[in-house]
């Protein structure tokens, strides 16, 4: 099993403001492995944030413990800041400079050459489709540029993990398939990815492990079939017959089939919900094709991240 | 997708910054980190450099302009009444406007960016992120904002030296330039501190307010326009303005330009330029590191 990149632990973060308390981290623990793409999901104000800033040593954690690429970001913030890259949520390029020179001066920081950091810069530029825009000042680059030198930038000192706070918040659709196509390939050559998201499809896209994050909590965590098995419910088979048809007499056999925990009628609309459906199809099949009934359509919902969120999270608004 | 940066080449534990110019080996990886910082804020003041000199030499320039020109002119040969030891509103005007150079653009150099950056922008997060400890970061804001204040200095300098009514020249000595050097050099420092301070703890709604309400009493109580020696026709003035960090950099500066003019003894404003300097300093690096850390 690969090595331990992060490891936290009951980690705990309490704002006070105003002689009010803001319980943002209530505990959270977990584990990412080196190579994995992990992804932190949770509706806004769940405290996906505030944890990243703790990992990134922005946040100074209230209680817990913290390894992030082998150092403590709380003891020693530089050797946690020298070891990875930070993607945050909103763009904090240096507006003052040309997108080359915010990859040149990321590089001096960390001590490398002046040289040395602008021949990487142009190589990243390069790679990320942007080699024609490392003279443009900040401000004339598009949000999916901006955001392309961002990574760059993070990318720069070659970090052991390249952290992202809601990488593609306020990118349009084809910004951010161009986005996710990056971040797949950079995954798929060994990078170990940590990112915080509210969007479902974005974890489910780009994370092999997901810890799925509310009210300062760790809800559950693990890899895709993991939660989705544990969390998401069951399947559903749907089987819809000709109007009018009488389902009684089928949906007393469905009801007795293997694998099916549960079945209900509506009309001429057959409902079975089964933890696995391989088996189920063909038999609820064979058993309206044997009654002589005509079936129109046959679908099945299997459990997806969305119905593994929902079930975790609940349907409340978020502000 | 070439794929020419292996993220596994360099792993984290064994990072090595890259290859490091020959001068670097004579420095501590720490502070070739810290001049890289300077670096920074050197390239950006390059490419803003006409705006910076507009910026530090209008006001002044102006200034020197209607009173040690236009005025004396239109009121005849006296012009504006001569200061105490019969020398012209000039001399004492030189070391003045040089100080008030200094301390508007060391203070403001830091501060009105900083505001920025910390708030609507959060540019901060570039810095913060880079792999330098908190304290360094804003040393080096300091440091930059002094030499902006040096550079505005010696800006103001020539044009007010040179500026002026037939008759009215301004009589300056260089001849105890080391004293005029330290004082340029603590008093940036300082400002430059001060700027920190401000830039840290003022809301940006507030930054307009800053200035009116903060530079332009400094500037008008500083001891720019006249010597502290003369105030003590008005007592309880002389003792306020004590309170007033302007104050020890025209009174120092005039010691060193004009050492005829009498002012404050050179103990005096050398003691509570260095003190300041080391307290504010201390003081606005703390406020950063509380700002930036939540």
């Amino acid at each position: 099993m690969a090595a331990v990149a992060i490891e936290i632990e009951d980690l705990h973060k309490t704002y006070v403001s105003g002689g009010r308390q803001v319980k943002a981290v209530r505990g959270i623990s977990l584990t990412v492995r080196e190579g994995e793409s992990f992804g932190l999901l949770g509706p806004n104000g769940a405290g996906k944030s505030t944890t990243f800033g703790m990992l990134t040593t922005r946040v100074k954690p209230t209680s817990g413990t913290m390894s992030v690429a082998g150092a403590d970001p709380t003891r020693d913030p530089v050797s946690v800041k020298r070891r990875i890259g930070a993607v945050t949520q909103y763009n904090t390029l240096d507006r003052q400079l040309t997108a080359l020179e915010n990859l040149e001066f990321r590089g001096r920081f960390a001590g490398l050459s002046a040289r040395e950091a602008r021949l990487r810069g142009r190589e990243l530029l390069d790679r990320f489709g942007l080699a024609d825009r490392g003279d443009a000042m900040v401000h004339r680059l598009s949000g999916g540029q901006a955001q392309r030198v961002m990574i760059a930038r993070a990318l720069l000192t070659r970090p052991a993990i390249l952290f992202l706070d809601e990488p593609t918040s306020g990118l349009d659709p084809q910004t951010r398939v161009n986005l996710w196509e990056l971040l797949r390939k950079m995954h798929a050559d060994g990078q170990t990815i940590v990112l915080t998201t509210h969007y479902l499809e974005e974890a489910e896209a780009l994370c092999d492990q997901i810890g799925i994050i509310d009210h300062g909590t760790m809800l559950d965590s693990g890899s895709q079939d993991d939660l989705k098995a544990r969390e998401g419910g069951d399947s559903v088979v749907t089987v819809v017959h000709e109007p009018g048809t009488e389902l009684s007499g089928i949906l007393r056999q469905a009801r007795q089939l293997a694998g099916v925990s549960r079945a209900e009628a509506d009309d001429a609309t057959l409902r079975a919900y089964s933890g696995r459906v391989e088996g189920v199809v063909p038999a609820l099949l064979r058993m309206s094709l044997e009654a002589g009934l005509f079936v129109l359509d046959v679908s099945v919902r299997r459990p997806s991240l969305e119905t593994v969120f929902l079930a975790l999270t609940g349907r409340e608004y978020r502000e | 997708m070439s794929t020419d940066i292996d993220p596994h080449a360099e792993l984290a534990v064994t990072f090595v910054p890259g290859a490091p110019p020959a001068a670097a080996s004579l420095l501590h990886p720490r502070q070739w980190r810290f001049l890289a910082l300077l670096a920074r804020d050197v390239r950006v003041l390059r490419r803003d450099l006409f705006s910076f000199v507009m910026r530090s030499a209008t006001q002044p320039l102006l200034f020197v302009f209607v009173f040690a020109y236009v005025l004396p002119k239109t009121q005849g040969a006296g012009g504006a009444s001569p200061s105490p030891g019969g020398v012209s509103f000039a001399t004492i005007l030189v070391p003045g406007m040089v100080a008030s150079a200094v301390m508007m653009q060391g203070i403001m150099a830091v501060s009105t960016p900083l505001v920025m950056e910390l708030s609507y922008t959060r540019e901060i997060e570039d810095r913060v992120l880079a792999p330098v400890p908190l304290w360094m970061l804003a040393l080096s804001k300091i440091v930059a904002g002094a030499i902006q204040g040096c550079l505005a200095g010696l800006v103001v300098l020539p044009c007010v030296m040179f500026v002026h009514a037939p008759g009215q020249a301004p009589h300056i000595s260089l001849a105890s330039w080391p004293l005029a050097v330290a004082v340029l050099v603590l008093a940036a420092l300082l400002m430059a501190g001060i700027g920190l301070l401000f830039g840290t703890v003022v809301e940006p709604r507030k930054l307009s307010l800053l200035f009116t309400v903060m530079m332009v009493p400094i500037t008008m109580l500083g001891c720019v326009y006249y010597p502290w020696a003369s105030l003590s026709r008005v007592g309880f003035l002389q003792w306020l303005v004590l309170v007033n960090p302007l104050v020890y950099v025209s009174e120092g500066l005039r010691a060193a330009f004009v050492p005829g003019v009498p002012h404050l003894p050179v103990w005096a404003f050398m003691g509570v330029l260095t003190a300041g300097t080391a307290l504010i300093c201390g003081i606005s690096t703390w406020t950063l590191q509380r700002r930036l850390t939540d």
